[in-house]
């Protein structure tokens, strides 16, 4: 049940706490150029979702087996092919163009796929998945993980590894929504000319940050909640 | 084609201001807020993000008779990547409590949309030099422009300046500047002064 609680902090920290757009300004880009409506911001907000939980799969799967300094795989190659084994095999240094290639390619497969079985869901938000490859959000999603991997006092497994994409995907789509639902809006007010544009988006952004702050806590409290629901 | 394409000074005249990256472009976003805090961190990272750049944007220019059209995103992000990970280690190695403290942020240079826009304007197209330039000229003016967030937010935030005490100590420090949303409502009031400025230029001549 411990796990279950760890879960539930990792969820709502990357959803409504730290969220990604607001307080690790990660994926600021499509923040500020595909949250002039609604539908194209949840499009955009259900891709990255998608694709951050792909990436986060692949990526911790790679970084265990493969990138971690006590990883199984190269220590094996390494002992076939006659190698001393009291050497350790330390590939981190590679992690970054891996997690790179994994998220280009892993991109262009959700593209072939979606386009090949899911044609009406991919012209709904087909355009928006080439730009994906460039969000940080999910390169920064990926190095969190690895962080925690090779933190021998956390060491998380595959379930804290997806639920903190999945909640950050949240964040992002809930961040860009709520935006689009404010631009919207904006359209109507007479902004002073040289704040149109991204100005005011930058500002309302600072006010919703400061908003996002109030949830500071939250994940303690859910956790009590749970608790007391165990006993 | 020869006529239409900057030559080197242009692109690194272009890149200081008419071009700024961060005012002009709005690319590069995450770095501008998010290691803005102060003017260390901020021009740590605008070195960081130079090398990257111009080691980028050279190597690309040299290969650029060899690469295809479907594949050069690709080619972009490995070769940058490459570069992210040796700036990582350097900083790594030497400025430790520096790295600690930049996080997550200097591998993330590797999705600044700065440095592919580059390599796909400007270097994948041009020679070496020009694209030299341009890198050189495009991180002038990115380190320019997180300096002037970095000033107003530390100074604001904290009272100080790369470290050094500048406002008198009755002066009450806005915590908010140095937390996220001060990065955002500065960076949105700088953008609105920079384009008010432009404006009342174009008018006035």
């Amino acid at each position: 049940m411990d796990n279950v609680a760890l879960l539930v902090q990792i969820f709502f920290g990357a959803a409504l706490i730290n969220n990604f757009v607001l307080h690790y300004f990660v994926g600021i880009c499509p923040f500020l150029g595909v949250s002039r409506r609604i539908d194209m911001a949840f499009g955009m907000g259900c891709a990255v979702t998608f694709v951050i939980s792909i990436a986060a799969l692949l990526s911790w799967t790679f970084t265990y087996y493969i990138l971690r300094p006590e990883a199984p795989l190269p220590a094996w190659f390494w002992r076939m092919a006659g190698g001393d084994p009291e050497v350790q095999i330390d590939l981190s240094v590679l992690s970054y163009i891996m997690y790179i290639f994994v998220i280009a390619s892993s991109v262009q497969f959700v593209e072939m796929y979606v386009r090949r079985f899911f044609p009406p869901l991919y012209k709904s938000f087909g355009v928006f998945l080439p730009l994906i490859t460039t969000n940080c959000a999910i390169l920064f999603a990926c190095l969190e993980i690895m962080k925690n991997l090779q933190d021998p006092t956390q060491l998380w497994g595959l379930p804290e590894a997806l639920t903190l994409a999945v909640g950050g995907g949240v964040g992002f789509t809930l961040a860009i929504v709520l935006m689009a639902g404010i631009r919207e809006e904006l359209e109507l007010c007479n902004i002073p000319k040289p704040l149109r544009g991204a100005g005011i988006t930058l500002i309302v952004a600072g006010i919703m940050a400061m908003a996002f702050m109030g949830f500071t806590g939250v994940d303690q409290g859910i956790q009590n909640i749970l608790n007391a629901m165990i006993e | 084609m020869a006529a239409a394409s900057p030559t080197a000074l242009e692109r690194f005249l272009n890149g200081i201001i008419p071009e700024n990256p961060v005012y002009r472009q709005l690319l590069g976003m995450c770095p501008v807020l998010a290691v803005t805090g102060a003017m260390k961190p901020a021009l740590t990272m605008a070195a960081a993000t130079a090398f990257v750049l111009i080691c980028a944007n050279l190597l690309i220019s040299l290969i650029r008779g060899l690469l295809k059209p479907h594949l050069r995103i690709l080619v972009f992000t490995m070769t940058i990547a490459t570069f992210v990970t040796i700036a990582d280690r350097f900083l790594a190695a030497y400025l430790y409590d520096m790295s600690k403290e930049l996080g997550p942020y200097v591998p993330l240079i590797i999705a600044n949309c700065l440095i592919i826009s580059r390599c796909e304007i400007c270097s994948s197209k041009q020679s070496v030099g020009v694209a030299f330039a341009d890198g050189v000229g495009m991180s002038l003016g990115f380190a320019l422009a997180l300096a002037s967030i970095a000033t107003v937010r530390e100074i604001l935030g904290s009272g100080t300046w790369f470290g050094l005490t500048v406002l008198p100590s009755f002066w009450p420090t806005w915590g908010i500047m140095v937390l996220p949303p001060g990065a955002f409502l500065v960076l949105g009031l700088l953008l609105g002064l920079v384009e008010w400025i432009g404006h009342r230029r174009a008018t006035s001549t």
